[in-house]
């Protein structure tokens, strides 16, 4: 009997996934341990690794399906004594197209835009979306979104009417029991329908060419939206001056060149020429200390001596994390993702600046676990390497708030009465009023500026 | 805390009012009720269960008549109304002591007498006129129910004109008329004729049970006066005067005016909120056509001050009370996932004969809210388990939106369609479209068949009719 290859489970609330891409094709002889094929999630690219030997009989489901539920199978291993003529027996039953395409029925006559493409229900890292089944008969005919909808059903789940509020954009919630008294209006935040169409007719119908969603863009329109709605951001603003740190980091660099640790040293870019550029973890084959990693591990040892504003909302209570997980924010070509440097108060800056550059890599390869990209208690954002000044960035949430670091560069500052030149970074703090308020974030701030421009105490 | 304190106070021992004390003893807060009768309330001693106990007993008088048709013969039938009562008394009996127990089990504090409100967070007991305590708490719950609505010249006797209060402990008189024919009125119509009287039934509105869709009411109607039941809609009893032994009622209405002579007559004609003497008159408790106002977690006007069941209003039914006890307690408790009551969504019983059960939206009110909708119907005489049983009158109708497929509203009429009907409620709940119920398996035979053929006949696809 051949081996069916399952769809794995990625994580433990994973109920489908894409198949990206075929690393074996049918015929090729496999070994236990050989990587088969890459599995994509919202933010991810698994292997699939093979659990027996053998040779693919049969690939069942082809490269870049979407939507492929978890234990379906994908391919037909055969064993050492099979042929292909073990396949025709078996493959028939279990070879349905994995993907999208609903069985064929004497109803089921509709077009097949009329069935809800998987792709709009699926989610979120989170896993699977749930919807009564008329929340997600109206939203498949208006066009909505579900992942885009906040349920307000048992459990979250959406019901028929979160999907009236986001159909009525402006209203409040319509109560869900009738004939009763007052009724506080509930803010849901409404879902408006974006078609494709009514965005190109606001800009007047220009001619565009059309970027598909991907499950990724979809997490971070999700996500950012609902922060900006549920969120009552404010921000405050600090201006670090880093000549003492530039200085330190330049000799740590030359001291790891020197004493062959890593290939070599990064340049020294920023002291040197003041361009103001700040890698996220520098060149890719270099191995040194960013100043990201210093603003890391500042931002950590700040969070630690206040800890309040290591604090997250939830309805109940303010959460106070036990320890410091920093959320990095890295751009890739289509969109963002930040891997997690946990417990980064209790790291040193080496071990901060290996772990990052290894996450930022995978990152980018798209080879992160999931447990290395979610969570966090705290992130930081950094746009100094594009050489911006100074901005405010969306909190992510449940993080009470989020570092926005601009570039070094050199300006004009006043000392003891006499203009001087110094490198100034200037950074934002994005804070979650409901968690952390003014004077804490303030706090925070200064306790990390200090940090910053008296970088031998980071050392500590 | 003392003796006399408590975090939570609860007037009130039906079902509104013990339901919520066990859930708030559940969710740990030191509770009290407060009953001034019986624990389980009217439900449980006067209304539903014992009701449902003589039900049982002209269920099966009724069916002792048909024995030649099941193959079984028997001679000199006949009931002992005195038996058919004690029995019903003795099950009220066994349920109000099993409220009980599971107070105690529960921990919950029963206090004997009548509550009233006394200033902020405290209520004043009083039993056989006498102040014998007070207790406080942060929240108290009302849920002191309603009694049975009276008109005038029809003032109930407790002799010879009746509330359902009278007359369980039952004579069986001769002739009867019922005023009003909500599920009230038509229960104790269908037991009495069942018993062998003579029974009128006089409604105001233009057909009887006037809250179900109208197939449904039609078809009773026509079911209650093939078995003998007279029926006068569009009317209204315009004078009662006691003549001897009877009484005779001047029924005036739309063409069929005249007169009836009764022994009994039994005033079912809606129920008002027990507002009075509870204390509300220095509170902020707003009361509106002799029912409490509340919002949807059940507060009053008047913080730390919540109401539930009849008392609220309509829906006058035990379930409702139950339900949004719990609601109000989970909560003052701040429980998560608390969601408030949906009207729509709570199932209505009648223990007539043929039973009838709906919940949800009639095909009219549908259609008056400006819904698009599809409707289905299958009879019981296409189901064989209806058929087997001897019970082949009835029907099922769906009411469904055109457009979503929803479930608006489901409407039963025949036998144990009151056991039925949840099936609908639980696929309305979980808000499931007809492409659900059209997938969901239905055993064979049963009388639940009809429910998913009715679903299928909406959609032009009912397989046995």
């Amino acid at each position: 009997m051949p081996i069916e290859i399952l769809m794995p489970a990625l994580s433990p609330t994973m109920t489908e996934g894409n198949l990206a891409r075929w690393l074996k094709k049918e015929g090729d002889e496999v070994h236990s341990g050989d990587v088969l094929a890459e599995i994509e999630t919202d933010k991810a690219t698994m292997e699939v690794e093979a659990i027996d030997d053998g040779k693919i009989g049969k690939i069942l489901v082809p490269e870049g399906a979407q939507g492929i539920k978890v234990n379906a199978p994908i391919a037909l291993l055969l064993g050492e004594d099979e042929d292909a003529s073990a396949l025709e027996k078996f493959a028939a039953p279990v070879a349905q197209p994995a993907p999208t395409a609903p069985p064929p029925s004497a109803e089921n006559v509709k077009p097949p835009a009329a069935v809800a493409p998987s792709v709009k229900e699926r989610g979120n890292g989170d896993g699977r979306i749930f919807a009564s089944p008329l929340a997600r008969r109206m939203a498949q005919q208006a066009g909505l979104d579900l992942a885009a909808i906040q349920g307000s059903g048992p459990q979250g789940r959406i019901v028929k009417s979160d999907i009236e509020a986001a159909l009525s954009p402006g209203r409040a919630a319509p109560a869900r029991a009738p004939a009763r008294a007052p009724v506080a209006p509930q803010p849901v935040p409404a879902a408006p329908v974006l078609s494709k169409e009514r965005v190109a007719a606001l800009a007047g119908n220009p001619p565009y060419t059309e970027r598909p969603l991907n499950a990724m863009r979809r997490v971070i329109a999700r996500r950012l939206t609902e922060s900006k709605q549920t969120v009552p951001h404010f921000y405050l603003t600090v201006d670090c001056e880093i000549d003492a740190l530039l200085k330190i980091r330049g000799e740590l660099n030359a001291k790891i060149a020197a004493a062959g640790i890593g290939p070599r040293p990064l340049p020294n870019t920023l002291s040197q020429a003041g361009e103001g550029r700040v890698g996220a973890s520098g060149s890719e084959k270099g191995w040194g200390i960013s100043v990201n990693d210093f603003v890391i591990r500042a931002a950590a040892l700040a969070l630690r001596q206040v800890p309040a504003a290591n604090a997250s909302w939830s309805d109940e209570a303010i959460l106070l994390w036990d320890s410091v997980d920093i959320a990095v924010a890295v751009a890739l070509d289509d969109g963002l993702i930040t891997p997690i440097v946990k417990a980064a108060d209790r790291k040193g800056l080496a071990a901060i600046a290996s772990e990052t550059k290894d996450l930022v890599t995978r990152a980018r390869a798209g080879k992160l676990k999931l447990e290395e990209f979610q969570g966090g208690t705290f992130s930081v954002s950094n746009l100094g390497m594009y050489g911006v000044r100074e901005f405010a960035a969306v909190i992510n949430p449940p993080h009470g708030g989020i570092l926005a670091v601009g570039a070094g560069e050199q300006r004009p500052v006043v000392k003891n009465g006499a203009l001087t030149l110094a490198t100034v970074m200037s950074c934002t703090l994005s804070c979650d009023h409901r968690a952390v308020d003014g004077a804490v974030g303030a706090q925070f701030l200064a306790a990390f500026k200090r940090l910053v421009e008296d970088p031998l105490t980071m050392l500590l | 805390m003392t003796e006399n304190s408590f975090d939570l106070i609860i007037l009130g021992g039906g079902p509104g009012g013990y339901v919520a004390a066990i859930r708030a003893a559940q969710l740990g807060m030191k509770t009290a009720l407060v009953e001034r009768d019986q624990l389980g309330g009217i439900c449980l001693n006067w209304g539903c269960i014992p009701t449902k106990a003589l039900l049982r007993s002209s269920e099966i008088y009724r069916l002792l008549h048909r024995l030649d048709e099941f193959g079984f013969s028997a001679k000199d039938i006949r009931f002992d109304a005195g038996k058919v009562v004690a029995r019903s008394r003795a099950v009220a009996k066994q349920l109000s002591n099993g409220v009980g127990y599971l107070l105690r089990k529960n921990k919950v504090t029963v206090t004997h007498g009548h509550g009233r409100l006394a200033g902020k967070g405290r209520l004043a007991i009083e039993r056989d006129g006498k102040a014998v305590s007070e207790l406080t708490a942060e929240h108290i719950v009302l849920a002191t129910g309603a009694r049975a609505r009276s008109l005038p010249g029809l003032e109930p006797d407790g002799e010879r004109v009746w509330t359902y209060k009278e007359m369980v402990p039952v004579a069986i008189p001769k002739s009867l008329l019922v005023v009003g024919s909500g599920a009230i009125g038509i229960e104790f119509a269908s037991f009495y004729h069942d018993m062998g009287v003579e029974v009128t039934v006089v409604e105001m509105l233009d057909r009887v049970l006037p809250v179900e869709d109208e197939e449904i009411s039609a078809f009773a109607r026509k079911a209650f006066e093939k078995q003998g039941i007279k029926i006068h809609t569009g009317a209204t009893v315009a004078a009662l005067e006691r003549n001897g032994a009877n009484l005779t009622a001047r029924i005036e209405g739309a063409g069929q005016g005249g007169e009836v002579e009764v022994e009994r007559v039994i005033l079912a004609v809606g129920i008002v909120g027990n507002v009075e003497d509870i204390g509300l008159e220095n509170t902020a408790v707003k009361v509106e056509k002799m029912h409490v106002v509340v919002d949807e977690w059940l507060r009053t006007g008047e913080p730390g001050i919540y109401a539930v069941g009849d008392l609220v209003g309509p829906p006058w039914l035990a379930h409702k009370a139950s339900h949004e006890g719990v609601i109000c307690v989970e909560h003052i408790a701040g429980v998560n996932d608390v969601h408030p009551l949906d009207l729509h969504n709570i199932p209505a019983c009648t223990y007539c004969r043929p039973q009838i059960a709906s919940v949800g939206l009639t095909e009219r009110s549908a259609r008056e809210v400006g819904r698009e909708v599809k409707t289905g119907h299958f009879p019981f005489i296409g189901n064989g388990k209806a058929i087997a049983l001897g019970e082949p009158e009835g029907m099922v109708k769906t009411v469904f939106e055109g457009k979503t497929g929803e479930l608006l509203g489901a409407h039963m009429i025949g036998a144990e369609v009151t056991e039925l009907i949840q099936g609908y409620t639980i696929a309305k709940t979980l808000e499931t479209t007809e492409s659900e119920l059209i997938r969901a398996i239905f055993p064979h035979p049963t009388l639940s068949e009809t429910m998913h053929e009715a679903v299928l006949d909406a959609y032009g696809r009912a397989i046995h009719f």
